[in-house]
């Protein structure tokens, strides 16, 4: 048992203590020739591959010095001997700096990465593996042979291969720079791209490729990548066309509510979205000047004051106007306006005019990388997963509950609804506060993506009522549709008309369609539907 | 802006250059033949509505100049066949014959009243915010045509005849007045005064008696009684006195077909009719 | 037997109407011109060039206001895109005040500013004729009405009514806005157009020409009621407030509501953009922002507050909203937006029939005293 101890004690110290390196291979790195130190460079990773990434940090640091006939690594107050890695003591009196120029620095960061290869741990592997794929030559083929012929994950292997054919494009054998062009086909990196397009040029009379199969090849490899590549940028599109969607479809659930399900035409919805959106600003302030260290919580209590906030103006707003104007839609358009307006004027005197600043939380940023060139934020994820919860709370809420049973009840047909005890006039509140407070969770998810102002609700009422519109009065499902498909169709144009002709493009899109399908979408027929 | 004309006149009519030429008479488009002393076929109609079927293969046929009642339960279908012959509603299926030539599916509800179908609503609709006088003058027959309507200008012609059907629907005294001031059955006589000053050749009449008191309701089937011949009525009516009182001819529709069809006794007498009244 | 139509459109108005279009004609024929232009500005009776392009803009707003309650008030057709037409109007005849600048514009170019600050080097096909008066002056009506015309005859024709027509026009002008705020569509992208140096060779800025704007603003304003007077007093008129109230009865008496509204609709679309043309050598600019949703909504709220289905209404509504405007943002601009939505809600719910409507109430009132309170318990019970 001890003897065992013994054996791994001494282990971990010769995996410490590295062994020490040639001083005579480190003299030419404070040379005044920049090819003499590239050389250095070289020759040393070459020699010494475990020790000499320590130094060659220190140079790419500038903490690498010389002190006397020695050189020396700066570290903090101490100095340490760059061969053997042991401390100085007493320091060394004159010390100077070894610095670089750019070209060096090029050379060290590539040799860098190359040296990290084979570190023991994967995730610094996977970064130099990278790293190397980016700036690969000719001159790193002995290295990355080595490092493919050690490396086991397969992962990183794949990466390396990419890195050994973009190397091997310089071979001068034409079969290798085939095989290698063959390897690069299989990439979805844009920088592959460029790299292989000049084989296929012509310079001056001759190719830039002589070798008629590898230029063909390359050709295909090309056209491979591309194929890729706008399948990802489709993808992409796809991706913020449905973000778009979902918030589109939260601004337009509320409105489905209360001008689908009520008939009501709220001009004012926007500003309920923007009540939900200050209430995430307000959030943030509160816990920025009380619960410090949990702020990057505030956005999950911001949802239910979001929620309550709105609905509390929706309640307002329905007892004290819009009670009045039932069966008077024209007016209550007017009145809500009315409403909007002065929503806005509260907002530019509680708030300012100037647009607040809402920060994502930490959890928020960043992004999942999926492909090369396709990288999905997080908020816009979250979003999605957010309108699918709501829009699930919502179905559950009209579907199952008591209260979404009166509603439906009322909807199709006030008197009798009142005849047998439904309490019509309360459900109209409960509903219209329903339809608000989702409004209001709309805006908490708009200021993780959206400005946050006085002015923001305008910016979705054409929108929000295009939805409603397009999906058909009083449907769920055509909100849904009509949503989804209006925001990834809107991305999908943006791609090549740009984002104001794209928007113009939709809504004579829709006043066309309406012509044509004046229920929407999903049209309820029957003898009942009548102007 | 003369849709109603050019409309009718460009229309292809199926039967007016192939097959009739030889029953020896002219055929002129738009125009209304009754050659056949038929003013109205309608022939299996089906109308469905989100798979409910309001109609199921209907086929009726009105003669020229006859009245005719059409009695059912509710759900029958009676609204939505009128529906269909105004243009509201198309059918799923089947055609609809005004006179031997003129194809009803294909015109739209101004264009078919304009050619001289009528209609009266279940609820009374009339111009609640204008006049008596008004509404009558502007169901007048007349170019309805907006260029005419700029410049048009009442003669003494047209107000003698508006004065004269005041008279008929006996408002002579309320001509003035705002017609959503009237009473109930003031309205329901208004509308069928509209109606007339349209000088239909078909009248649709939904439950015109509805909501009239006993007198009322026996001047209306005297003005009926003396309308037809010179007009053809459909009148459909829950009210069996008055169907009584018409002694027309009687079709009672039930699910959106014909169930049975002859004098109110042969009809009340069918053991089918009973049932669907009555139930098993 | 025949009137002709000369004798049955004077008789449009009665002695009252002709009495108070007298007076405004005289007021802005006669006492304008010699209160701005005689009179020094010492004064107390001297108008100020303020006060004159002030009353001159509301005077093209109330134009406005009578078109839009013309299908609004009377053909019950809300429309929520009457900015565009105005805006239109406006933008027709800016191009022509953009070529009357000539070569005095910033870059001394014979192509207006923003064309050379874009690098454009000769104009777009549309511009073509844009210098000659008369041809502009077609554009401003034929442009918008064409538009209306389209427009209106498929939404019209699909039955599309009631707030789907509006949402659709509210549409309908956001799009035209996010086209005109394109500097490539060739209307001057954001800033529009302004600095306008002369119209028809007089200078824009001179008194005369202000007190001749203002003149003839006041004439279009009478001619448009004049007109409208006509028309909801003819027979297309008692049809037009029929489709309104019954429009399947209309149908089955053999009407097409399709033309009916048409013809309303586009015609309320010139009367705009006559204003527009009007209003921009006043206020001597046009943006996008004329075609923005608040603005056209806007219109809809001077009807409403005068009176809608009357045709002294909106005019009286103009007045009164714009005024209130213009004293609020010198005075309170941070409660102006509180008076506005207060005044949209406390029309719909308090002023169905606008200040003409309460005037004629309170009137009767007076007279029937007790009765009135019957009344309003009625109201509040049904």
């Amino acid at each position: 048992m001890r003897t065992i101890g013994l054996l791994f004690c001494g282990w971990l110290l010769s995996a410490s203590c590295l062994a020490a390196i040639d001083p005579v291979l480190l003299k030419p790195l404070a040379a005044e020739d920049s090819d003499t130190r590239i050389a250095a460079i070289a020759a040393l990773a070459e020699a010494a591959p475990e020790e000499a990434l320590p130094i060659l940090q220190a140079l790419s640091e500038g903490s690498l010095a010389i002190a006397g006939e020695r050189m020396v690594i700066v570290d903090g107050r101490r100095v340490l001997d760059a061969a053997s890695n042991a401390e100085i003591k007493p320091a060394p009196g004159t010390i100077e700096t070894i610095g670089i120029n750019n070209r060096v620095r090029r050379e060290l960061s590539a040799a860098m990465a190359a040296l990290r290869l084979f570190s023991a741990e994967r995730a610094v592997r996977w970064q130099a593996a990278q790293e190397v794929t980016a700036s690969a030559d000719a001159k790193m083929l002995p290295l990355l042979d080595r490092a493919l012929a050690s490396e086991t994950d397969g992962e990183i292997r794949s990466r390396l291969q990419m890195a050994h054919a973009q190397a091997s494009l310089g071979s001068t054998d034409a079969e290798v720079r085939l095989a290698a062009v063959r390897v690069l086909g299989e990439s979805s990196d844009p920088r592959v791209k460029q790299l292989l397009l000049p084989l296929t040029e012509k310079r001056g009379d001759g190719w830039v490729e002589p070798d008629g199969a590898v230029r063909a090849a390359a050709g295909t490899s090309i056209r491979a990548i591309e194929q890729r590549l706008a399948w990802a940028e489709n993808l992409g599109r796809a991706f913020t066309g449905l973000s778009l969607g979902s918030i589109l479809l939260l601004a337009a659930l509320g409105l489905a509510i209360t001008y689908g399900v009520m008939g009501v035409i709220n001009m004012a919805h926007g500003e309920l979205l923007m009540v939900g959106a200050y209430s995430a600003w307000v959030m943030q302030s509160v816990f920025r000047a009380y619960f410090p260290e949990a702020i990057d919580w505030y956005l999950l209590a911001a949802v239910p004051v979001g929620f309550l906030a709105a609905a509390l103006v929706g309640v307002l707003m329905e007892r004290i106007v819009i009670r009045h104007l039932y069966g008077r839609p024209l007016e209550t358009l007017l009145a809500t306006w009315g409403i909007s307006l002065f929503l806005m004027q509260v907002a530019r005197t509680l708030f300012g005019a100037q647009n607040v600043e809402v920060a994502n939380p930490a959890w928020l940023a960043g992004g999942i990388e999926v492909l090369p060139n396709l990288l999905l934020p997080w908020n816009r994820i979250i979003i999605v997963a957010f309108s699918i919860a709501v829009l699930s709370a919502m179905w559950a809420i009209l579907n199952l509950s008591r209260l979404g049973m009166f509603v439906r009840a009322v909807t199709q047909n006030r008197p009798m609804a009142g005849c047998v005890g439904v309490p019509t006039g309360r459900i109209d509140t409960l509903a219209f506060g329903l339809g608000a407070g989702i409004a209001g969770l709309g805006g908490v998810a708009l200021s993780q993506i959206a400005n946050v102002g006085p002015d923001m609700g305008q910016g979705y009422i054409v929108d929000s009522f295009m939805v409603v519109v397009l999906g058909g009065v009083g449907q769920l499902a055509g909100a849904v549709w009509a949503a989804l498909g209006l925001g990834v169709f809107t991305k999908f144009l943006e791609g090549w008309t740009g984002a104001v002709v794209a928007k113009i493009v939709v809504l004579v899109f829709i006043i066309i369609f309406i012509q044509k399908r004046p229920q929407g979408l999903f049209a309820v027929k029957g003898r009942f539907v009548e102007s | 802006m003369n849709a109603v004309d050019s409309l009718l006149d460009a229309r292809d009519n199926p039967d007016w250059d192939s097959g009739t030429a030889e029953l020896g008479h002219v055929l002129k488009p738009g125009k209304l033949d009754l050659s056949h002393k038929v003013i109205l076929y309608l022939e299996d109609i089906t109308v469905t509505f989100d798979g409910f079927r309001a109609l199921n293969k209907l086929s009726l046929t009105i003669d020229a100049g006859e009245l005719r009642c059409i009695i059912g339960p509710n759900g029958a279908g009676k609204t939505t066949m009128m529906d269909v012959i105004t243009g509201k509603t198309r059918p799923d299926e089947g055609t609809v014959f005004f006179g031997q030539t003129i194809d009803l599916t294909r015109l739209s509800e101004p264009e078919i009243a304009h050619i001289g179908v009528g209609r009266k609503f279940q609820k009374p609709t009339i111009f609640e915010n204008h006049t008596v006088f008004e509404n009558l003058e502007l169901a007048m027959k007349t170019d309805k045509r907006v260029r005419h309507s700029l410049f048009a200008q009442l003669d003494a012609a047209a107000s003698d005849r508006i004065a004269e059907t005041l008279r008929l629907i006996r408002l002579d005294t309320h001509g003035k007045r705002l017609a959503g001031l009237l009473s109930h059955g003031q309205k329901q006589w208004l509308e069928i005064g509209m109606l007339l000053m349209q000088e239909p050749k078909l009248l649709l009449l939904d439950e015109p008696v509805a909501g009239m008191t006993d007198e009322e309701t026996e001047r209306t089937g005297e003005l009926f009684l003396s309308l037809a011949g010179r007009h053809s009525l459909v009148v459909v009516e829950h009210d069996m006195a008055f169907v009584k009182q018409l002694g027309s001819k009687v079709t009672v529709l039930h699910e959106g077909s014909v169930l049975a069809e002859g004098t109110l006794e042969e009809v009340q007498a069918d053991a089918r009719v009973i049932e669907v009244y009555l139930g098993r | 037997m025949r009137t002709p139509l000369i004798v049955r459109l004077g008789r449009s108005f009665d002695s009252r109407g002709w009495l108070l279009s007298g007076l405004v004609a005289a007021f802005a024929l006669i006492a304008v011109p010699i209160m701005h232009l005689l009179l020094p500005p010492e004064n107390p009776l001297h108008l100020s060039t303020w006060f004159i392009t002030l009353i001159g803009k509301i005077l093209c707003y109330a134009i406005v206001a009578v078109a839009m309650d013309l299908i609004w008030g009377y053909g019950g057709i809300l429309s929520l895109g009457h900015g565009l037409f105005f805006a239109l109007g406006g933008y027709a005849f800016g191009m022509y005040l953009m070529r009357q600048i000539g070569r005095d514009g910033s870059y001394q170019s014979d192509l207006p500013d923003f064309m050379v600050f874009l690098d454009w080097k000769e104009m777009p096909w549309f511009w073509a004729g844009s210098d000659s008066f008369l041809w502009v002056a077609l554009l401003v009506l034929v442009v918008p009405a064409l538009i209306a015309f389209v427009f209106g005859y498929f939404a019209f024709r699909s039955r599309i009514k009631g707030v789907y027509f509006s949402i659709i026009t509210q549409a309908l002008t956001y799009a035209a806005m996010l086209l005109f705020f394109r500097n490539e569509t060739g209307f001057g992208g954001n800033n529009g157009f302004t600095d306008f140096k002369r119209i028809l060779d007089h200078s824009i800025t001179a008194a005369e020409t202000r007190v001749v704007l203002f003149a003839l603003s006041a004439l279009a304003l009478i001619g448009t009621l004049l007109l409208a007077r006509y028309l909801v007093t003819s027979k297309y008129g008692r049809i037009l407030t029929a489709i309104r109230d019954a429009e399947s009865r209309v149908m089955f008496i053999g009407y097409n509501p399709l033309w009916f509204k048409l013809f309303a609709w586009t015609l309320s679309a010139m009367l705009c953009a006559i204003a527009g043309a009007l209003y921009v050598p006043q206020v001597g600019i046009i943006n996008p922002s004329e075609m923005s949703v608040a603005n056209s909504i806007e219109i809809a709220i001077w009807v409403a507050v005068g009176g809608r289905g009357t045709l002294i209404g909106p005019v009286i509504g103009a007045f009164l909203v714009n005024l209130a405007k213009s004293w609020f943002t010198v005075s309170f601009p941070e409660y102006w937006l509180f008076f506005l939505g207060t005044l949209f809600v406390v029309a719909t719910l308090y002023l169905p029939q606008g200040v003409v409507g309460l005037w004629s109430r309170l009137r009767s009132g007076v007279k029937q005293g007790g009765k009135k309170a019957i009344a309003a318990a009625k109201g509040a019970g049904a």
